[in-house]
C-alpha cells in the first residue's frame, strides 16, 4: 500500500467493511506483503476522508480475525502467516463463488449446467492464452 | 467514555412556534455528529442553546457535565452561520482578534491550518470568495482548543473541491478529547466523517444512531434515510 490510496466508497455499506476488504484485496495481491507494517490510524483517515474512528473500527476487526497485527509501541502489521493469507484468499474466492452461483440460479441454470459453463469457459480462456 | 454534550428534554419557543420540542439527547468524547434536518426544523436554534447564546425555554442543556454559562462557553467553539469576521479585517486580523478574544486559540495551530487552506495573512476578509471565508471561518473556529466544536452549515454553497478540503481539516484537526457537531442537509460528500447522525423535523428529535450501524441493519446511506425521512415536509 503505497502512494496515494482511494477507494470508491458505497455510502449504502459499512465504511469499516469496505475498508478491511479493500485491505484483505491489498494483501492477496502482494500490495500488502506478510509482516509489513500498515499506515496509522490518522495517516488512513485523512487518506480516505473518512472520520479515524471507522478506521479503528476496521484495524480492531482485522486484529480480531486475526490479519494484522499490534506491536507494542511499534505500530500495526500484517501477519506473517502466509496461511492466514491464504485462508483470507479462500474466504474471498468463496464469497465470489457464492454470488456467482447464486446469479446464475437466478438466471435459470441447473447445478449441471453451471459446472459446464464454468469448466467450458475456464478452457476458453485458459486456450486463449495460449 | 466522557460526556460532552447533553440535552435534558429542552424546548424553545418563539412565541406560538415551537422550534425545539422536548430534545433529549447526549455526545460523547472523540465522536463527529451530523445534526440533520431540512430548513427550518431547529438546527441552528439547537447550537445556538449549546452555544449559550439562546436561552431554552424548556429544559436544560450540559457541556462537559456543567449548565450552559459563562463557563462552558469557554469550553465551546461555534461556528454560526453568519461571519465571525469584519469586512475591514484582513486575515491576520481575525487571527489575532480571536487569539486576544479566546484564552483557548492556539496560534501555531492556526497557522499550520491557514497553510492547509491556502489562505494567506495579508488576503482581505472582504475579497475572499465565498469558500475562503468558509475555510477561514473554519480555521478560526477549530484553532481553539475547545471541547465542543459546533459547525453550523460548514459547506453550505461552497463547490465540490472546497467541500473536499473543509472536510479534511476537520478530520484533520479534530482531537479526540472533543466532539464535533455539524449541522447540514447536504449529504453526500459528509456523510462518511459522521460517527452518528442525530436527526430532527419539525423541532422534535427523530433519531439518534452510529451511521455504520444505520448502514449494516437498513443497508442504506444517510442521504437515502434522509431523504426518505423528510419526503414529507
Amino acid at each position: 500500500m503505497r502512494g496515494s490510496v482511494t477507494i470508491e466508497f458505497d455510502n449504502n455499506l459499512p465504511i469499516y467493511l469496505q475498508i478491511m476488504n479493500f485491505m484483505k484485496k491489498e494483501i492477496i495481491v502482494g500490495n500488502l506483503k506478510a509482516g509489513d507494517k500498515i499506515p496509522s490510524v490518522r495517516e488512513l483517515a485523512s487518506e480516505l476522508q473518512i472520520n479515524p474512528n471507522t478506521v479503528q473500527r476496521t484495524f480492531q476487526e482485522l486484529e480480531r480475525e486475526m490479519i494484522v497485527e499490534t506491536k507494542r509501541g511499534l505500530g500495526r502489521y500484517v501477519t506473517s502467516e502466509e496461511s492466514k493469507i491464504m485462508e483470507i484468499k479462500k474466504e474471498m474466492a468463496g464469497e465470489l463463488l457464492d454470488r456467482f452461483i447464486q446469479g446464475m440460479q437466478e438466471l435459470g441454470f441447473a447445478s449441471d449446467d453451471i459446472v459446464s459453463i464454468v469448466s467450458e469457459a475456464v478452457r476458453d480462456t485458459v486456450g486463449n492464452k495460449e | 467514555m466522557s460526556q460532552i454534550l447533553k440535552f435534558h428534554n429542552v424546548g424553545k419557543s418563539y412565541g406560538v412556534k415551537k422550534a425545539l420540542d422536548d430534545v433529549s439527547f447526549e455526545i460523547t468524547a472523540g465522536k463527529i455528529v451530523g445534526l440533520l434536518g431540512s430548513n427550518g426544523s431547529g438546527k441552528s436554534t439547537l447550537m445556538k442553546i449549546a452555544a449559550g447564546v439562546a436561552q431554552p425555554t424548556a429544559g436544560h442543556v450540559e457541556v462537559t457535565g456543567m449548565l450552559v454559562g459563562s463557563k462552558t462557553k469557554g469550553l465551546t467553539s461555534f461556528m454560526p452561520d453568519s461571519p465571525l469576521t469584519e469586512d475591514w479585517m484582513r486575515v491576520a486580523d481575525a487571527l489575532s482578534f480571536y487569539n486576544d478574544f479566546y484564552a483557548d486559540f492556539d496560534a501555531g495551530k492556526a497557522r499550520d491550518m491557514l497553510d492547509f487552506m491556502k489562505l494567506s495573512g495579508r488576503d482581505r476578509v472582504s475579497a475572499l470568495s465565498k469558500g475562503m471565508k468558509e475555510r477561514l471561518q473554519l480555521t478560526l473556529v477549530l484553532s481553539r482548543n475547545a471541547k465542543l466544536y459546533m459547525l453550523d452549515e460548514p459547506i453550505g454553497g461552497v463547490d465540490p473541491v472546497a467541500r473536499g478540503k473543509i472536510l479534511d481539516a476537520i478530520v484533520e484537526y479534530y482531537n479526540e478529547d472533543s466532539s464535533i457537531l455539524v449541522s447540514t442537509h447536504l449529504l453526500n460528500d459528509i456523510e462518511r466523517i459522521f460517527d452518528e447522525v442525530v436527526l430532527i423535523r419539525e423541532g422534535k428529535l427523530l433519531l439518534h444512531e452510529d451511521v455504520e450501524s444505520i448502514r449494516l441493519n437498513r443497508g442504506k446511506s444517510i442521504d437515502e434515510l434522509f431523504k426518505e425521512v423528510y419526503a414529507e415536509c
